[in-house]
């Protein structure tokens, strides 16, 4: 906690009432953004491509169709991942020895293997096993006269999780790892003495964490978790392995078909770039706007 | 349990605090009364906070027994949120709750860990902040308060809880000095209002004014105590003295 030292609002403030000396054309010309330019040009030839190229409009027809699939995984996936996250991320501070050490391990694992990997593992891997755990259960279950819990627990076969479910479940699984990391800085970025003042007045840890803790900490790893946000959406390009038809899938299918592949990944990567421009707009003026609400 | 729990309000034998290898507390013994203000002084690194913090079980014992109201404190009490609930505790940075107003941080602990409805915990909260003298701030956020202000706050949400005892942990010692007195004067009222106070504080004016005891500690130990009069005027040990002699000459 930053404490105020009780600075006399009549004081006059040096930083802020001492004027700006004018910059000169050498600095102007050295600070201006000229990348926001370069995506501008893009944008327009990209428009210009669509609108005059027949072959771009129809590439961008077709791979369109993809968008609802990457937005959707994402979006699914992503609010996953903050569950996991927010758990693991309080597992890694837990005092409770095997809690820690269990969402260390977790964390350690997903951070030592490649997410192409990871996603073929979840997917086809650990969930298929998964499934047969179920299904052992559910036949001891039914044998055990517990048929109606046991017979649909049975029933869950292969077929029944689809390619695309299982992409998100490998995507959350990745992103919560991450995610925990970043709510277990943002809570270990509280001063001590806000548990302190929280328990002295008698709430459980559990109280202090969620009435005082966690919604300091989250504000703190807001810009973290937006960041990690569009991180996932191009991640997200990565379920294309498991042929979930999100824009990769669409655009790398378009191409086999076509072989226009210049039409093909020329468009898909303006997708993946309008996408992810807009949302870190998106997140740069939430940030902006917490700011200017956070009374200091 | 053959406390005298109608008259010892805090019972502390032979606390002894280690850190690693570092020890804080070496053997103290202490008994407060009820209603009765009770003053630690003593040099940098002496064990004081510590002490305090055993009182309320922030800190937890290494060794020996610290008894609030007729009750034990140890790792497995349960009941250690309601005996906290009991104790103030004032710290020297405050620790307001940043992201609360003045009226929720004041609020907040009575609704969760009291269960007061929301309507009497603001009228509480507001009669708190009265009696601190800063009802105007209950809508301000922590962080447009003057230090002074602000401490002013944490008494008041301490009070809320309707504590049995307030611990201070030297409340004044992070404030601009044209705040202490603000500070010490509700302290002072407090004191006069009959609550049980145990202060860390170098304010030798609040000590003598409101202390029914003051106690030296140096090195995790209890060198000497007495009335105020008798530690500050006329005090028994070397220690004390020079202690005494180094704070004076500031
Ligand atoms: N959390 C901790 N971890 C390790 N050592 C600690 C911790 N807290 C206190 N100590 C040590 O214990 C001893 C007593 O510390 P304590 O804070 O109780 O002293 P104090 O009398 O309050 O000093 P001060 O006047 O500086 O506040 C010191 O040597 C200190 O370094
Ligand atoms: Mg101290």
């Amino acid at each position: 906690m930053t404490h105020s030292t009780g600075i006399d609002p009549n004081l006059p403030q040096v930083q802020a009432s001492a004027k700006p000396r004018p910059k000169t054309l050498q600095e102007r010309i050295d600070e201006f953004p000229w990348w926001v330019g370069g995506i501008f040009v893009i944008a327009i030839g990209a428009f210009y491509l669509v609108t005059t190229q027949t072959s771009f409009g129809e590439a961008l027809n077709f791979i369109r169709i993809g968008i609802g699939i990457t937005i959707t995984t994402t979006l699914y996936a992503y609010s996953i991942a903050l569950v996991i996250g927010l758990v693991a991320g309080l597992g890694r501070i837990s005092r409770n020895v095997v809690v820690r050490n269990l969402s260390t391990l977790y964390v350690e694992l997903v951070r030592g293997i490649p997410i192409l990997v990871l996603i073929f593992y979840i997917a086809l891997v650990a969930v298929p096993d998964s499934l047969g755990v179920f299904k052992t259960l559910g036949a001891w279950l039914t044998s055990n006269g517990l048929g109606f819990i046991g017979q649909p627990l049975a029933a869950i076969n292969n077929d029944s999780i689809s390619l695309n479910v299982r992409a998100i479940i490998a995507l959350s699984v990745t992103y919560g790892a991450f995610l925990a990391e970043i709510f277990r800085a943002g809570i270990q970025s509280i001063g001590k003495g806000q548990m302190e003042a929280a328990r002295s007045l008698g709430m459980s840890y559990g109280q202090a964490m969620r009435y005082v803790i966690l919604p300091q900490a989250i504000r703190n790893v807001l810009p973290a978790l937006g960041n990690d946000f569009v991180a996932m959406v191009k991640d997200s390009s990565l379920v294309s392995v498991l042929a979930v038809r999100d824009i990769t899938q669409v655009a790398r299918l378009y191409a086999g078909r076509t072989f226009r592949f210049r039409e093909a990944y020329t468009i898909l990567a303006i997708l993946y770039l309008g996408m992810t421009l807009i949302l870190s707009l998106v997140v740069r003026v939430l940030e902006r706007r917490l700011h200017g609400n956070s009374r200091k | 349990m053959a406390i005298a729990a109608s008259k010892n309000i805090i019972e502390i034998r032979n606390l002894h605090k280690y850190f690693g290898d570092v020890q804080a507390l070496r053997g103290v013994n202490l008994t407060v009364e009820r209603g009765k203000v009770v003053v630690i002084v003593g040099p940098s690194g002496s064990g004081k906070s510590t002490l305090l913090r055993c009182i309320n079980h922030l800190e937890v014992e290494t060794e020996g027994e610290v008894w609030v109201d007729g009750k034990r404190l140890s790792e497995k009490n349960k009941d250690i949120n309601s005996i906290r609930a009991e104790i103030g505790m004032v710290f020297q940075l405050f620790n307001l709750f940043p992201h609360l107003s003045v009226l929720d941080n004041i609020v907040l602990a009575q609704r969760v860990v009291r269960g007061r409805k929301k309507d009497e915990a603001v009228q509480i909260a507001h009669e708190q902040l009265k009696r601190v003298g800063i009802s105007e701030k209950a809508d301000n956020f922590p962080g447009q308060l003057s230090g002074g202000q602000q401490q002013r706050v944490a008494i008041a949400r301490a009070l809320a809880m309707n504590p049995k005892i307030m611990l201070f942990d030297e409340p004044t010692s992070a404030l601009d000095p044209e705040m202490i007195k603000e500070v010490l004067d509700v302290m002072l009222a407090l004191a006069k209002d009959g609550m049980t106070m145990v202060c860390v504080t170098h304010e030798m004016g609040f000590a003598r004014a409101a202390a029914d005891e003051v106690i030296f500690m140096d090195h995790g130990l209890i060198v000497e105590k007495g009335s105020p009069d008798a530690v500050f005027n006329h005090p028994q040990e070397e220690r004390t003295k020079l202690f005494l002699s180094q704070i004076l000459s500031h």
